[in-house]
């Protein structure tokens, strides 16, 4: 019955289940729309373990990110969570960072360090954005429940951009949507650090760009996914042009993704509607853990396993927040059958 | 106004593209390919695929155009369908309540 779905890629030559690739597509998309990253670390592994070799493993998922990430931008720009100015104040200074944290790489290279230090630097942050995250979760719970129970409030939740944005460092610029009003430094700071560390690690920055967005920015979580979601767009439609002329995107591929990634996608961005923020970021550092082992898996030498932990993350978390964005939907459904009646 | 917001859009892109260039070549990997050249085995395929094996092998920019072009519309146009979908249900798509 499965021979039915069988597909053979023109370019590439690789047979495959295109079912299979349109549900990694639905995964993708949902996850990609709900904390707002191309998923890259998610797609490539995959990719390569259907049979792809991984230059085009690579060529491939940047294509279909471009897509997929219209279809979420879209949908969080009508949320209102997509700040433009913020997006393109932070990519103009992600990209030096980025060319930095390359130069880093070729010289760590030449001095075969390359491969290890990168994937401990890796694991060490990615430890540090789930530590932070998973702190600021307890912490923000602690001090609703002593509310509630009419206690003094514990000691605040991480509010690092608060003194951030005591620098009064000119220009002072207003990102409307994001309610910010800051130095431009920072948000250059920000996105040049960001990009240095996903050029050095050689990631699409989504994953390290969002807690910035909301840790050292002050941006709210939905607007930081949303405005996330617009610089993987525009990097990712860059990234599809200069692969295609490479010839490394396997087209009917994309096309198959992108049909299960629609709606995905979907799904991923109305799930925010009903989760809320600090929902979001518990089910973010969750994720980043799980980045985390497979990297440690990789380093180890293990790399079926690696990859079969980041398939079965992926899984489980789109089950997650598809469940949170069916039961968000069958309420809202309800009170509206009740308002009529 | 609007000319003046339209020329200073017009400076912020011409400004933003050269790292938009910059980001797209390290999306690409950072590596080299090398001078491995790829080509398509045409021999046993039909219909959209010949057209894209042969695009492929023939003409690398048109294929970039066509990968680029059919990437961002499908994007485009499935999203417009999965609004219409998610409509239907009967769900709200234009505003949510901001909960952190």
């Amino acid at each position: 019955m499965w021979d039915w779905f069988i597909v053979t890629l023109p370019i590439s030559g690789v047979a495959i289940n295109g079912l299979l690739l349109v549900l990694l597509g639905v995964a993708v998309g949902v996850l990609g729309g709900f904390f707002g990253m191309g998923g890259a670390w998610m797609v490539t592994p995959a990719l390569n373990i259907f049979g792809f070799p991984m230059p085009f493993a690579v060529g491939t998922d940047l294509c279909h990110m471009a897509g997929k990430s219209i279809i979420s931008t879209r949908r969080h720009a009508k949320f209102g969570n997509v700040d433009m100015k913020l997006g393109l104040t932070m990519l103009a200074f992600d990209v030096v960072g980025i060319e930095c944290g390359a130069r880093l790489v070729m010289l760590l290279e030449r001095l075969g360090l390359a491969g290890p230090v990168i994937r401990w630097v890796y694991v060490i942050l990615l430890f540090l954005i789930a530590w932070l995250v998973f702190y600021d979760y307890f912490k923000e719970r602690a001090i609703r429940r002593r509310t509630a129970a009419g206690l003094a409030p514990a000691t605040g939740a991480v509010q690092w951009h608060v003194t951030l944005h005591k620098i009064k460092l000119r220009p002072i610029m207003r990102f409307p949507v994001a309610q910010v009003e800051c130095s431009l430094w920072l948000p250059a700071a920000v996105g040049f650090v960001v990009g240095l560390l996903a050029g050095f690690l050689g990631i699409g920055g989504g994953l390290l760009m969002m807690p910035a967005l909301v840790y050292l920015i002050g941006v709210p979580t939905f607007v930081a996914v949303g405005t996330d979601l617009f610089t993987v767009m525009l990097s990712g439609f860059y990234g599809a042009a200069t692969y295609s002329m490479k010839g490394r995107v396997e087209i009917l591929a994309v096309l198959l993704m992108l049909m299960g990634a629609a709606p995905g996608a979907q799904i991923g961005t109305i799930a925010t509607k009903y989760i809320r923020g600090y929902g979001i970021r518990l089910i973010f550092a969750i994720t980043v853990v799980c980045a985390m082992v497979s990297v440690i898996l990789k380093q180890l030498g293990f790399n079926d396993a690696a990859a079969w932990t980041v398939m079965a993350a992926v899984s489980a978390i789109t089950a997650v927040v598809v469940g949170g964005m069916v039961r968000g939907a069958a309420r809202e459904l309800a009170a509206r059958r009740e308002e009529r009646a | 106004m609007t000319t003046r917001r339209i020329v200073r859009s017009a400076v912020l892109l011409a400004a933003v593209s050269p790292w938009l260039l910059a980001a797209g070549i390290h999306a690409a990997g950072g590596e080299s390919q090398g001078a491995l050249v790829h080509v398509a085995d045409t021999r046993h395929l039909t219909g959209i695929n010949l057209y894209f094996a042969n695009l492929y092998n023939v003409a690398r920019l048109l294929f970039t155009v066509v990968s680029v072009g059919l990437t961002g519309m499908l994007g485009l146009g499935l999203g417009m369908v999965m609004d219409v979908v998610v409509g239907l249900i009967g769900l709200d798509l234009n505003k949510r309540e901001a909960r952190e």
